[in-house]
């Protein structure tokens, strides 16, 4: 069983044994950053970008440490030091950075679509690191790595995913892979931060917290993203902590061995309160390290194997059809 | 399997050779003061644990407990860039290898590049006083300039031939058997034995 793709660019293209293969590749490599030597020479001679068009600390750092652990040559592009700033588009962008040969770009950015755009045009391997409210596929295989790690099985877990669903990318990747797995994934906002017909993905729906979570195995809290809430999605913070958050006196509702999952970074008293992000449920920090081995796979998965030759035939037309178009 | 298997090896052939390997490995370093035995997995690593267990036997007791890992080379491989990413399997070694007399164990020795990758993944854990290799079989054909220290036997194969390695623990029999390549792995730089 191998990956047979160019590009990671979300969960829904993947099917249950390339989860799988992912997962226990994932698993060998939390064994390289256990040792003293936290390296390995794979992928020497490799070279990853990170172009991240939003602010991101662990994800970018994540993706920049695997392939350093791995040998490959990390750079990190900063949109607010790039030539963006200057009017280039996303396709120039790419493009250039494409001229100068890298192996696999990573990209983040606002826009949903744009990593399978930027896929089409490109050699290099493209990762999705979250596209609008659309997928952030290496989040959701970190979830369902450390929950499989703790509980032992993906199959018939309850998840329950709470929060800013209608914006999350996070919340769409996990509710497709932890449902290909066979788990039975609900979702749990206010009614205005429910997409209509979510339930189309395979989860329920629901609006009452306590309801949700009684017979819960896992709980993902999602982050309540203030710089939204100027759109007025819920009244105010507090009625949103009060209705939603999770504290200690809410957790007593569910069962007592259930597992705390948050993709971060959190707003600690908002959507989730200080003892329970610290407590003994909360598995936080573990999806940090599950991330690691995650992209580590990714990389090893995606950049075994001889590169395509140099340039790729399909561009040519690609580019003519394009500039036609502009000149009309 | 392929029909034109040629049995080289069976159960009490394979446990004969072990039987000497072990014996040879005491002799040869004076008993088993600071030895460990590393396999290279899958069957490499079975090897370690029978070797391990026949020279606990051979030493009645005394020295006894030797230490054994796995020791997987995949990811110092050479050929990653040029060949699909083959699947990672058994890292584990639990134990200090600074200054101890490593003993690596594989099934076949071919080409002799999963060993360069092996002592290679062996040093980012530390700083052996000795490395040594025991194999089952040394099939020939090596494109560096490596040689096992402890050999069960010589099986001299053209590169149109595979040889494979089956023990009870991983494939339910015990034997090896020469075979016709298959789809190029028993060629040169194939990535089956190495």
């Amino acid at each position: 069983m191998k990956l047979e793709k160019k590009d990671l660019l979300g969960i829904e293209e993947l099917t249950k044994e390339e989860i799988e293969l992912i997962l226990s590749t994932a698993e060998s490599f939390k064994e390289v950053s256990e040792r003293d030597i936290k390296k390995v020479p794979t992928l020497r001679g490799k070279t990853v970008i990170n172009l991240f068009y939003e602010p991101s600390t662990r994800t970018r750092t994540s993706f920049e440490i695997a392939a350093k652990r791995m040998s490959a040559d990390a750079i990190n592009i900063s949109v607010a030091a790039s030539s963006v700033k200057k009017g280039e588009t996303l396709k120039d962008t790419a493009l250039n950075l494409e001229a100068m040969r890298p192996d696999c770009i990573v990209i983040r950015h606002p826009v949903a679509g744009t990593p399978a755009m930027l896929a089409g045009y490109l050699d290099s391997a493209v990762i999705n690191a979250g596209d609008g409210a659309h997928e952030h596929p290496s989040q959701a295989l970190l979830d369902i790595l450390t929950v499989r790690e703790k509980l032992g099985r993906i199959e018939g877990v309850k998840l329950v995913i709470a929060g800013d669903i209608l914006h999350s990318r996070v919340a769409r990747s996990n509710i497709i892979g932890f449902t290909k797995l066979g788990a039975e994934v609900r979702v749990c906002s206010p009614p205005t931060m429910m997409p209509p017909g979510i339930e189309a993905l395979g989860c329920k729906a629901f609006t009452d917290m306590d309801e949700a979570i009684k017979d819960a195995d896992v709980i993902m809290m999602l982050r309540i993203q203030l710089e939204r809430q100027k759109s007025a999605f819920f009244p105010s913070v507090r009625e949103y902590s009060r209705l939603y958050g999770l504290n200690a006196t809410r957790l007593k509702k569910a069962p007592k061995d259930v597992i705390i999952l948050h993709p971060g970074p959190m707003n600690r008293g908002v959507e989730i309160s200080p003892e329970v992000a610290d407590g003994p449920w909360s598995l936080i920090l573990d999806q940090v390290t599950n991330g690691l081995a995650v992209r580590m796979a990714l990389f090893y998965l995606l950049l075994g194997g001889p590169k395509p030759n140099y340039p790729r035939e399909r561009r040519k037309p690609d580019r003519v059809s394009f500039d036609e178009g502009d000149a009309a | 399997m392929a029909k034109n298997k040629k049995t080289v090896m069976d159960g009490k052939a394979i446990e004969r050779a072990l039987a000497r390997v072990s014996h040879e490995i005491l002799e040869r370093n004076g008993g088993t003061e600071g030895l460990v035995i590393l396999g290279i997995p899958t069957r490499g690593w079975h090897l370690a644990g029978r070797i391990k267990a026949k020279i606990e036997e051979i030493e009645g007791g005394e020295g006894g407990g030797v230490p054994v890992g796995a020791l997987d080379a995949t990811l110092y491989r050479d050929d990653i860039a040029i060949k699909e990413a083959p699947p990672l399997k058994k890292m584990d070694i639990p134990f200090s290898i600074d200054g101890k007399l490593v003993v690596m164990v594989d099934d076949v020795l071919f080409t002799g590049r999963t060993i360069r990758a092996a002592m290679n993944a062996l040093m980012d854990f530390g700083r052996p006083m000795v490395i040594q290799l025991a194999v089952l079989v040394d099939r020939g054909h090596r494109e560096i300039p490596i040689k096992a220290d402890y050999v069960g036997k010589n099986i001299p194969t053209s590169l149109g031939e595979g040889v494979k390695v089956h023990l009870e623990e991983e494939d339910g029999m015990n034997e090896v058997v020469v075979t016709p390549a298959e789809g190029g792995k028993g060629g040169r730089g194939g990535r089956g034995q190495g």
